[in-house]
């Protein structure tokens, strides 16, 4: 069913054209006066808000231990597969010890990660965050590959307060009451 | 359960679901046979009853019956009355009676679960994140299904030793344990080396070994499987992956001429532990702990990979089993040396590579050591009588290849293949060795390798699908549980290919070289190998083959006297 669109023919004023010029001299006007929503990107930062969903990153306790006990529960919840972990077992004469469990390697490809934020959710240690980081950099797909190392140094500390594995250790040295 | 007749069954109602068993049955079994899950931590079908554990209570009813007279009592619809005991109880230490009735789902039944699963976390540590069993934990799927939820106990929880190491293979995490004393069970009863125990008492009792012993036998690991929580874990397999990981393949165990029926776990190609997998039939619920080291044979450092030529790379497999069956073409001086560690289907092709080429002596290297009565018998090939099935020998193989090193020194020999077997450690001298051209079809490198002029490489039983014929004449199956190395076609492609070569075009595939064996060897008639069921499957042979003097003694389920005379 076709339809016939009437057009109207322009008035004499629509035909100079000038209420439509300063229609948008005043939308300018107006926009000169506002405050700038623009960032000079990358000077300028943007605030990025505390729930934003960045790179995930690894973090430390207040005491500067590895909080990651590779529990791999991450590594099978990840959609795309991005997290890779090698376990390993803390040794006997070292400080934390009594954790037992610690990541040998912990892999994130950051080509692969889309920042869904389950590996953050389903993490029991607190370990693993997605943080402010949201510009990923870099010149080959090697480099996407985010080692242990750099995910500490991303991840930085977190000033979480309940200690758990703290509070272990001093209760076993306390031991028995009996 | 063959052996069960209709009328010496009795009835007993689980939840209202009747369901028939053998009189005596425990009613954790019924239960299982009704489509009833009763939890439970320290029954175990295979160990005797304790009932320590609680987890088990369940509201027992019997039949009403007049005390004067004896009388059933009936209801109003004539049906008779059910005298519900006041107080739970163990399902089980309970055993089957004529209508006898269970409640699983009652709301006293419900209590004493969650009760129970209260009780065993009030001490317990809740590290799943660095516990192995997590994920397969009846700690973890019980208080998921009877649990609350949450925590009440505020208190302390208690201290005990953690990572204490009782034995070569095994740690144990005290804070975890149950005391279901499953593995003190185990070694009593089964591994028949009493070193478990319990110490001090109340929430304070702790496992441990005896002073100045250690849980060192061969069977320890089986305590690691059986353990319903994470105390005993394997130092193995300790933190190497987690279970849900896994892919578990049924496979079976290569240790010896026993069979035992094995899973073998994967991820991604590499094979991180293997367990046993249940059947009454030959290994129980148990295996070797030599046994689950094994799948490092996938992984050593001298495996084959890639086919060779006078010592030098082929990379091309066609032009080694081209130059390998160069070597046999029109010689009448070859011999076969098959392996009792190889398949029946790859025997089956080695035996008509042999007749194809006319060999002068077909050999097998025979492997006899102490058996341990229970799961390691004296023959530690997995598969003679395969050979013998399918006729690749004749009779059963002496200790040496002493025959096969005459014959070369006489010079009767000229020409050897060698099938996943190393020659020299069979009896053949480096000078004997160094006397004919071997073509050696295997596995890893050896001495026999070095020395051969084409080797071909062949699977490991993880890396292909294949069945045994154990001790018992039973067929039993394995499947491919990781891919084999780049450039290992596989035995039954390369045998194929060398019988192609030698011009008799003979099937690859597994199931046509079934088709062919079926045809041709009369007890497997009949027989696909899909067919074979998962427990095996008992084989109907001639007793000329049954009474042949084999060197297996007595082990759990296979007593040689029984074998030796024709059960059909």
């Amino acid at each position: 069913m076709a339809i016939v669109v009437q057009r109207k023919p322009l008035t004499w004023l629509e035909k100079t054209y000038l209420p439509q010029i300063l229609g948008g001299m005043k939308i300018t006007l107006k926009n000169m006066f506002r405050p700038k929503v623009t960032l000079e990107y990358p000077e300028e930062r943007p605030v990025i808000p505390d729930n934003y969903r960045g790179v995930p990153t690894l973090v430390k306790d207040p005491n500067g231990r590895e909080k990651c006990v590779s529990c791999q529960l991450c590594e099978f919840v990840c959609p795309p597969k991005a997290i890779r972990i090698w376990p390993g077992e803390i040794p006997e004469d070292a400080e934390t010890a009594h954790v037992e469990k610690a990541p040998e390697e912990f892999e994130i490809d950051m080509l692969r990660c889309i920042y869904c934020g389950l590996c953050q959710e389903v993490c029991p240690e607190e370990a693993i965050f997605l943080q402010d980081i949201f510009s990923v950099t870099g010149y080959t797909r090697d480099e996407f590959k985010y080692r242990k190392e750099k995910l500490y140094e991303l991840g930085g500390t977190l000033p979480d307060k309940h200690f758990k594995w703290d509070k272990k250790k001093e209760a076993a040295a306390r031991g028995n009451a009996h | 359960m063959s052996d069960e007749k209709n009328d010496e069954l009795v009835t007993v109602y689980v939840d209202d679901r009747a369901v028939q068993v053998p009189p005596g049955t425990n009613m954790i079994e019924a239960a299982a046979r009704a489509g009833v899950e009763v939890p439970h931590y320290c029954y175990h079908p295979k160990l005797s009853v304790v009932g320590n554990c609680r987890m088990c209570m369940v509201e027992l009813g019997m039949p009403e019956k007049d005390r004067a007279t004896g009388q059933p009592v009936l209801d109003d619809a004539g049906n008779q009355k059910t005298m519900w005991l006041p107080k739970p109880a163990i399902a089980c230490a309970t055993k089957a009676m004529p209508g006898l009735r269970i409640r699983t789902d009652s709301d006293l039944a419900r209590s004493c679960q969650q009760g129970v699963m209260e009780f065993l976390l009030v001490n317990h540590p809740l590290d799943c994140p660095i516990c192995d069993q997590a994920g397969e934990c009846r700690l973890q799927e019980f208080a998921t299904d009877y649990g609350r939820g949450y925590s009440r106990f505020v208190e302390e929880k208690n201290v005990k030793p953690k990572r204490t190491v009782l034995g070569p293979r095994v740690v144990l995490d005290d804070e975890r344990c149950i005391l279901c004393s499953r593995c003190i069970r185990f070694c009593q009863e089964v591994a028949d080396d009493d070193v478990l125990g319990f110490i001090d008492r109340g929430s304070y009792t702790t496992l441990t070994c005896y002073p100045g012993k250690r849980l060192e036998n061969n069977y320890s690991l089986n305590t690691v499987d059986i353990c319903p929580v994470g105390a005993l874990t394997s130092t193995d397999f300790r933190f190497k992956m987690r279970v849900w990981f896994l892919r578990e393949t049924h496979s079976i165990c290569t240790e010896s001429s026993v069979g035992a029926n094995t899973l073998v776990g994967a991820r991604e190609g590499k094979i991180y532990r293997i367990t046993p997998r249940r059947n009454d039939a030959v290994n129980d619920t148990w295996m070797a702990d030599s046994g689950r080291e094994l799948y490092k044979q996938v992984e050593a450092e001298n495996r084959l990979a890639l086919p060779s030529i006078e010592g030098q790379i082929a990379e091309d497999p066609a032009r080694a089993v081209r130059a390998a069956a160069d070597l046999l073409k029109g010689r009448d001086k070859t011999a076969f040396v098959g392996s009792g560690r190889c398949a029946v289907e790859e025997q089956y092709l080695f035996r008509k590579l042999a007749e194809q080429s006319g060999a002068v002596r077909v050999d097998l290297v025979s492997r006899i050591a102490e058996g341990d009565g229970l799961l390691i018998s004296s023959d530690r090939n997995p598969n003679v009588r395969g050979a013998l099935v399918t006729g690749l020998i004749d009779a059963l193989p002496l200790s040496e290849l002493a025959g096969l090193a005459a014959a070369i020194d006489r010079r009767e020999v000229d020409t050897v293949v060698a099938y996943n077997e190393d020659l020299t450690e069979a009896g053949i001298t480096a000078d004997q060795l160094a006397k004919v051209s071997v073509v050696y079809l295997g596995t890893h490198a050896n001495a026999t390798s070095a020395r051969a002029r084409v080797v071909l490489p062949t699977l490991t039983v993880f890396e292909k699908n294949g069945s045994f014929i154990n001790q018992q004449f039973r067929l039993q199956k394995f499947l491919q549980a990781v891919p084999g190395p780049a450039g290992a076609p596989g035995d039954l492609r390369t045998l194929a290919a060398l019988l192609d070569a030698l011009g008799a075009p003979a099937p690859a595939g597994l199931d046509d070289v079934w088709s062919d064996m079926s045809a041709s060897i009369e007890p497997l008639s009949g027989l696909r190998f899909m067919k074979i069921p998962s427990e095996g499957l008992l084989l109907d042979v001639p007793s000329s083959l049954r009474a042949l003097p084999y060197a297996e003694g007595e082990t759990l389920h296979h007593r040689p006297a029984e074998s030796g005379v024709a059960i059909a």
